[in-house]
């Protein structure tokens, strides 16, 4: 139903709805994914005015035919109900448009995405690592790093930078 | 009034190293470097039930530089293990460190690609502690230990 009311909007931005586990799952083109997700907020009659969850699955061992599969969670008071939007990516070039204009949730959900698969969330205006220290290599939540390889970190990860930046007002809404 | 009174004008004959042990057992001030479950543990350590003063251990400070005891309790991430090496550093000596808990000691069973596979492999550690969390005892029992350990070094030189 909400599926059908985005696709009548959005046309082919949605490529496929489903219902998994009572919620329902909308796949939709990875470039498009900010104009399903701003029609979801903004749209009177669903309200999904709260984003949940940003985060990805890697697929190397499923055998998807594209790697990485972002799902957001957005809520809806109104409505008490929940919606899963999909988009898939292939290994090659695992970007997304960035949900930061929207909801100020998304900062650091899309930093931690960033952080643990590497997907690129473009327009974020501070994609840094989150979790991991700044010496980190590569990207540890995508199957194919060894879950057991440590890297060192030699001196303190420093936050002042990022205070700074947000004190000249670089930061929007920090 | 002090300790002197109770001695007037007697004389207390020792050996200097036996002296400065024996101050520096019964009176360690720890710093909790506390990150996870095994700090909550060790604040009733300090607390009434199992009263740490009893081993002249109470002075709990949270500067490095005021303490001689390191007690690090709980999971050490390697994002936190090169702020835990300066905390070391900044003591003065002479110095102690307690691993409390199994994280402290070997990683536990956070064995990944975040966890410091144990404090060891950053600082030196004196007394291991093990448990998940350790009891209050374990922890004073660790506490005993390290009593036992100052009094085994040489201090004159």
């Amino acid at each position: 139903m909400i599926g059908e009311a985005a696709r009548a909007r959005l046309g082919d931005a949605v490529r496929e709805t489903r219902a998994e586990h009572g919620i329902e799952v909308l796949l939709v083109h990875p470039a498009r994914v900010t104009d399903v997700l701003r029609f979801l907020r903004d749209d009177p009659a669903l309200a999904f005015v709260m984003l949940l969850d940003v985060t990805a699955t890697d697929g190397i061992q499923l055998g998807w035919p594209e790697r990485f599969r972002v799902a957001y969670h957005l809520y809806s008071m109104v409505r008490n109900e929940r919606v899963r939007v999909i988009a898939n990516l292939p290994e090659a070039k695992p970007e997304l448009p960035s949900a930061f204009g929207m909801w100020k949730s998304a900062d650091w959900l899309e930093r931690e995405t960033y952080d643990q698969y590497g997907i690129v969330f473009t327009g974020h205006p501070n994609l840094v690592r989150l979790l991991n220290h700044k010496d980190f290599a590569g990207h540890p939540l995508r199957k194919d790093y060894d879950i057991k390889k440590g890297q060192w970190l030699s001196e303190p990860d420093d936050l002042m930078d990022q205070l700074e930046k947000a004190r000249a007002g670089l930061l929007a809404d920090y | 009034m002090g300790l002197e009174t109770l001695l007037e004008n007697a004389v207390v004959t020792t050996r200097l190293d036996a002296a400065i042990k024996w101050g520096r057992k019964n009176s360690l001030w720890p710093m909790p470097f506390g990150t996870a479950c095994c700090a909550i543990e060790f604040m009733g350590v300090v607390s009434s039930m199992f009263d740490i003063s009893r081993f002249g251990a109470e002075m709990v400070r949270f500067s490095p530089r005021q303490s001689d005891l390191l007690l690090v309790a709980g999971t050490i991430s390697y994002k936190q293990a090169p702020i835990l090496r300066r905390i070391y550093e900044q003591m003065c000596e002479p110095k102690w460190v307690i691993a409390m808990g199994a994280c402290t000691s070997g990683g536990a069973f956070y064995d990944n690609y975040c966890t410091l596979q144990g404090i060891d492999k950053m600082i030196p550690v004196d007394i291991y502690v093990p448990g998940c969390p350790p009891r209050p005892e374990a922890v004073l029992d660790g506490i005993l230990k390290l009593q036992q350990k100052i009094d085994r070094e040489r201090v004159a030189r």
